[in-house]
């Protein structure tokens, strides 16, 4: 008996520590990326160290110099374009796909739900050497649009497969009465299908969301004008750019961020969802 | 007859219902797969794309002996392996610990879980440099606060030094500087995702189970032992794939916090230098497919042995 107390006292003493140490080290960098953003370069330059931030001397100047002399104010309207384009087509296409793949029948039907997920896996870094070469050749690479196009092929294979899922657990009896009442299987999609599955389609947004906001790899490679760059590459250019002027760079990078992390706390709930579903088998 | 037609226009529904998405997975991810496979056997460099030449039919294995006979490559590929192994065991363990901590009830509980989650859910770009600042040997605070408390006398570049001399209780061995920090930041990036595995199994443990166990007077350490550990079992084994798969293939935090400098050349970096650093497309091109074939190799003997393993259990 006393063992176990003891043993229980230790367990709950560490479990207090170990809370507090990962709530530090997970929230320390946003806090010092926020915080930094508010300073000046001198402040930067001759106290490195100081973890406070005078709320009497908290300057706007980096976001005011990031937004205007940087052109970020054009890198946000870019991201917000390719993302939420993203979005619609991604929802779109793996809503009309994955209706086909539950409720349809056709041949190869078993094969496209289990390939749906084999595609997933195809590492980045093997494709964009490829895509490079083919869209320099066409001479289409430095366009916002094949980007778009790229994030939906990465998105939709996880978005269809998540819907799919989804549309299974929907009676399909309900769809029939709409089908003798004279809908067309899109009439169906629409009117029965699409209200029943909000939850569902959340999550596939916001993933997808995601995915396109924070995408680094394909903007880096693929964009060269600075009129065409989504925020990940105008951060990177940012970076490059400027040497000590680290408030830049977080206040660039705190821009980035910020709407990622709004839906993420406003809607949590759906996000995790899609998170999981990439990697659990149905 | 007629059943025949209806069935053949459902088939038709469903072959226009998913067209969009067949064209644009096929154009964006098969085609350039396949097409890879052909440029890795061509001696293609970026200022051939203007030419006609990459449809010309002179195949040859230089980019592959290239690529075998570069003296980076052994180094490369074990630094490779180092890392996807280093990183995902990290991340696993760290979200082990994550889970155990967030298990049972508390004040603010979903606000912590919410947070534990944002590493992985913030742009890769932010955070990078994020932690690049914080590291940076002049300007970053954890060298300003090392220095000022005595821990250490003069800065250390943890992402730009490729060893360091570290003494521990008199043995002194040298440890990858840079490898470890950005290992280091793959923890911290992707614990979130084995977090949220292991949070959601170690909910569905049936509390009668601990019940029980506590009647038998086990503690809390035992429980974990006997109880939570072998629930958690295929959890792991899966979270473990998914990560050395990832961590294989990730290219971006490596990238963005070294640019491969320092002892953290892995084979994406490689896929990278090889085009944009030398202009050869063929090599580069290699290059990825010697990570797609490691890769597929490791899913084997992973299927095979986890297949055993199962077998012997049953």
């Amino acid at each position: 008996m006393n063992r176990e107390r003891l043993e229980n006292l230790i367990v709950d003493f560490l479990r207090i520590a170990g809370l507090v140490f990962f709530i530090v080290a997970v929230a320390f960098p946003f806090y010092w990326m926020l915080v930094s953003s508010f300073k000046s370069l001198e402040e930067l330059l001759m106290q490195p160290g100081n973890l406070w931030i005078d709320l009497k001397h908290i300057s706007f100047n980096a976001y005011i110099e990031v937004l205007f002399d940087h052109g970020f104010s054009r890198y946000i309207l870019n991201s917000a374009y390719v993302s939420l384009a993203t979005v619609i087509l991604s929802v779109a296409l793996a809503t009309v796909g994955g209706y086909a793949v539950t409720r349809l029948h056709f041949r190869g039907q078993r094969f496209m739900s289990a390939g749906i997920l084999l595609i997933y896996m195809f590492p980045a870094i093997v494709l964009v050497i490829p895509l490079y070469v083919i869209f320099a050749k066409m001479g289409l690479r430095d366009s916002i649009h094949v980007l778009i196009l790229v994030y939906l092929a990465q998105t939709l294979p996880v978005a269809l497969y998540m819907l799919r899922s989804y549309f299974l657990t929907l009676p399909a009896e309900m769809e029939y009465a709409g089908l003798i009442d004279g809908c067309s299987r899109f009439g169906v999609i629409w009117r029965i299908i699409l209200p029943l599955s909000a939850p569902a389609l959340a999550s596939v947004a916001l993933y997808t969301f995601m995915i396109a906001w924070n995408e680094f790899l394909f903007a880096f490679m693929f964009l060269d004008t600075p009129e065409n760059f989504t925020l990940s590459r105008g951060v990177i250019q940012l970076a490059q750019s400027v040497h000590l002027s680290k408030q830049l760079v977080m206040a660039a990078s705190v821009m980035v961020t910020v709407p990622i992390m709004v839906l993420f706390l406003v809607f949590e709930r759906f996000l995790v969802q899609g998170l999981t579903a990439g990697a659990t088998k149905g | 007859m007629t059943t025949n037609t209806l069935s053949n226009r459902e088939a038709r529904l469903a072959f226009w219902m998913l067209a969009p998405t067949f064209f644009i997975v096929f154009l964006i991810v098969i085609f350039p797969m396949i097409w890879n496979v052909w440029l890795s056997f061509k001696p293609v460099g970026l200022a051939d794309l203007r030419g006609a030449s990459l449809w010309r039919f002179n195949l040859t294995l230089d980019n592959f002996l290239k690529v075998f006979q570069d003296p980076e490559f052994v180094t490369v590929f074990l630094t490779t392996i180092f890392y996807a192994v280093g990183g995902s065991l990290l991340s696993i363990f760290l979200g082990l610990i994550a889970a155990l901590l967030v298990n049972r009830e508390f004040p603010a509980r979903n606000v912590v879980r919410g947070l534990f989650i944002s590493p992985y859910i913030a742009p890769v770009v932010a955070v990078t440099f994020t932690w690049g600042f914080i590291l940076d040997p002049q300007l970053g605070v954890i060298n300003w606060a090392g220095m000022e408390h005595g821990l250490w006398s003069s800065p250390i570049p943890f992402l730009s030094q490729r060893w360091f001399e570290v003494s521990l209780f008199g043995v002194a061995f040298k440890l990858p500087l840079a490898l470890t920090s950005v290992i280091l930041f793959d923890g911290w990036r992707y614990f979130p995702f084995a977090f949220l595995f292991i949070l959601a199994r170690l909910q569905a443990v049936p509390e009668e189970l601990y019940q029980a166990s506590a009647v038998d007077g086990a503690g809390p350490i035992g429980r974990f032992y006997h109880i939570t550990l072998p629930q958690l079992g295929t959890v792991l084994a899966n979270l473990f794939l998914f990560r050395f798969i990832w961590t294989f293939n990730k290219f971006d935090d490596i990238f963005l916090l070294t640019s491969g400098q320092s002892g953290t050349k892995v084979l994406t970096i490689k896929v990278y230098d090889y085009a944009f650093g030398e202009f050869n497309i063929g090599a580069s091109s290699a290059v990825a497919m010697v990570l797609f074939v490691s890769l597929a190799v490791f899913l084997i003997f992973y299927f095979r042995w986890i297949v055993r393993e199962t077998q012997s259990l049953l």
